[in-house]
C-alpha cells in the first residue's frame, strides 16, 4: 500500500483513527530497512515495532499543525534507521548470507510456470546480492538501500541521512558501482 | 543465464536495479497487530485463575483494560468490543510479566507491583471511585458511603455505587468489597453471588457480615483502646470477644467516648 496524501492531515485531526493506516502504509518501509541493518528477522521486527510506537508517541505530543505537514516516510525511515543502528551496534550480525524474514522465495514476480530450479537459481543471486549488499561501507549501503531497495527518492533520502542530496547521489552512485563491479567481477570467474 | 554479463552496460545497470529493488522484504503479519497492542488501539485477553473461577483478562500497552468471570471468552470480545470499540483477540502467548503481577495481586498475604491499568474512557470521578475501592484490604469492605465521603463528597452515594458498577475492570480492581451500609452485599454486575463467592475466597464472611447488618450492628469497638472500627478492619478482628462493643452508629460510639480507627476510618458522627 503507497502513503496517502492527506494521511498527515487525518492523522493531525485524529491520531487514534488513522494510526493502523499509518502502520499499514510504512511497515514495508520501516521493516526492509531495519532487516537490512539488523540481518535478523526477529530483532528487526522489534526494531519495526518500536519505530511505530515511538512514532505514536511523538505523533500524540505534536502540535496538530505539525503533524499534519509532517513528510512521514523519510520521518518514519529516520527512526527505523537510528533504531537498527543501536540495536547492531549492541549485537552485531553474524557475518552470513542474508534472507527474506520469513525465509520465502523471493516475493518478485517470477513467472508462471518457473520451473523449481529457476527459483533455486533466482533465490540465490538473491541471496548473493544481499550479501554483497551487506558488504558495502555503511553510508553508501544505507544510501543504496533507502534509494534503491526502499525506493525513496533522492531529496527523501538525504533527509532521512541527513546529508546534502549531492553526497547523497555520490554515494549511491559509489556503492552501486562497487556493486556492480564485484558481480561482473564474480561473472569473469565463472566463465573462465 | 547470464543475468549480470559484464559487458551488457545499461542492461546489467537494469538487472541490478531491479535485483536491488527484488530484495525488499515483506513484514511479518504479526507486526501491524503488535504495534496496535502496544499503542493501546488493540487489545489482546488471556485466561487466568481467578479468586473464584476463570478469569479473562484483556490487556494493551497501557495495561489491563477490561476483566470478565468465567470463560466465555467471545461473550467476552463483543462486550469488548462495544464498549471500547477496539479489536480483542486471543494472546499470541501469556504474557508472563503480566500474568505474574495478576497472580501476585490475587494471591493472599502477597505484596508486588500492582498491574498497570488503561482506564481510558473512565471519568475523572469514577477513577477516583475505582482508586478508593483498591484502598480496600483483601478479605475487608466497605460501605458504599465510606467511599463517598473518603471522596468529600458524602451525598454522592448513589453515584459511587454506578461508578463502581461500570468498573471496567472487575475483581482486580476490587468494587466487590464495597457493599451497603446494612452489610447486605446489593448490586454486582456479575450477580450478587459471585460477589458473595469473592468475598469468602478473599476471607471475609460475607453471611457473617449480613447477620451484623441485619442487627443493627455498624462498627466494632474496643474497650482497651475506645477507638471504633468497620468490624471487618483487622483491628477489629484482633479484638478479643471480652473487648469487644458494637455500635449501632457514629454517635452511639461517640457518645461512649471513644474515637474512630485512623486505619479503617469509619466516619466520626453520623453513620
Amino acid at each position: 500500500m503507497e502513503p496517502q496524501p492527506e494521511l498527515p492531515a487525518r492523522l493531525a485531526r485524529d491520531l487514534d483513527g488513522s494510526f493502523e493506516e499509518l502502520v499499514l502504509a510504512h511497515q514495508r518501509l520501516v521493516y526492509g530497512l531495519a532487516l537490512r541493518v539488523v540481518a535478523d528477522p526477529a530483532d528487526a521486527e522489534e526494531v519495526a515495532q518500536d519505530t511505530f510506537v515511538r512514532a505514536y508517541h511523538a505523533l500524540a505530543g505534536y502540535e496538530a499543525e505539525r503533524v499534519a505537514a509532517m513528510r512521514l516516510r523519510p520521518w518514519l525511515a529516520q527512526i527505523a534507521l537510528n533504531l537498527a543502528r543501536n540495536r547492531r551496534r549492541r549485537r552485531p550480525p553474524p557475518a552470513r548470507p542474508l534472507e527474506d524474514g520469513d525465509g520465502q522465495p523471493m516475493s518478485v514476480a517470477a513467472p508462471a510456470a518457473a520451473q523449481p530450479d529457476q527459483l533455486a537459481e533466482r533465490r540465490q543471486e538473491r541471496e548473493q546480492l544481499a550479501e554483497l549488499l551487506a558488504g558495502l561501507p555503511r553510508g553508501w549501503r544505507e544510501a543504496v538501500v533507502l534509494r534503491h531497495v526502499e525506493g525513496l527518492a533522492y531529496a527523501e533520502v538525504a533527509e532521512v541521512l541527513g546529508r546534502p542530496v549531492g553526497t547523497v547521489k555520490t554515494h549511491v552512485h559509489r556503492g552501486v558501482r562497487q556493486l556492480r563491479a564485484t558481480l561482473e567481477a564474480r561473472e569473469e570467474r565463472t566463465r573462465g | 543465464m547470464n543475468r549480470h554479463h559484464a559487458d551488457n552496460g545499461a542492461g546489467g545497470w537494469r538487472e541490478l536495479a531491479d535485483g536491488l529493488h527484488g530484495l525488499r522484504a515483506e513484514p511479518p503479519a504479526t507486526l501491524a497487530p503488535a504495534v496496535l497492542e502496544r499503542v493501546g488501539l488493540a487489545d489482546a485477553f488471556v485466561t487466568v485463575d481467578g479468586p473464584a473461577g476463570p478469569l479473562l483478562v484483556a490487556y494493551n500497552g497501557r495495561g489491563i483494560s477490561a476483566t470478565a468471570p468465567g470463560a466465555d471468552a467471545g461473550g467476552f470480545a463483543e462486550r469488548f468490543q462495544a464498549r471500547f470499540r477496539r479489536p480483542l483477540r486471543p494472546a499470541d502467548r501469556p504474557p508472563a510479566r503480566l500474568v505474574a503481577q495478576v497472580e501476585r495481586l490475587l494471591a493472599p498475604g502477597r505484596r508486588g507491583t500492582p498491574p498497570g491499568y488503561d482506564l481510558r474512557g473512565t471519568t475523572e470521578f469514577e477513577r477516583a471511585v475505582l482508586a478508593k475501592a483498591q484502598e480496600i484490604p483483601r478479605g475487608q469492605v466497605r460501605p458504599y458511603a465510606w467511599v463517598a465521603g473518603e471522596l468529600g463528597q458524602p451525598a454522592a452515594v448513589r453515584a459511587v455505587g454506578a461508578a463502581l458498577g461500570r468498573n471496567p475492570i472487575p475483581v482486580l480492581i476490587p468494587c466487590h468489597r464495597v457493599v451497603g451500609s446494612d452489610g447486605r452485599l446489593t448490586g454486582y454486575a456479575w450477580g450478587v453471588p459471585y460477589k458473595r463467592a469473592l468475598l469468602a475466597a478473599e476471607g471475609a464472611d460475607p453471611d457473617e457480615l449480613e447477620r451484623l447488618g441485619r442487627r443493627g450492628t455498624r462498627f466494632f469497638g474496643s474497650d482497651t483502646t475506645h477507638i471504633y472500627c468497620y468490624p471487618t478492619c483487622a483491628h477489629a478482628r484482633r479484638t478479643t470477644d471480652r473487648h469487644l462493643l458494637r455500635f449501632t452508629g457514629a454517635a452511639e460510639a461517640a457518645a461512649a467516648g471513644y474515637r474512630p480507627c485512623r486505619v479503617c476510618r469509619p466516619p466520626a458522627l453520623a453513620g
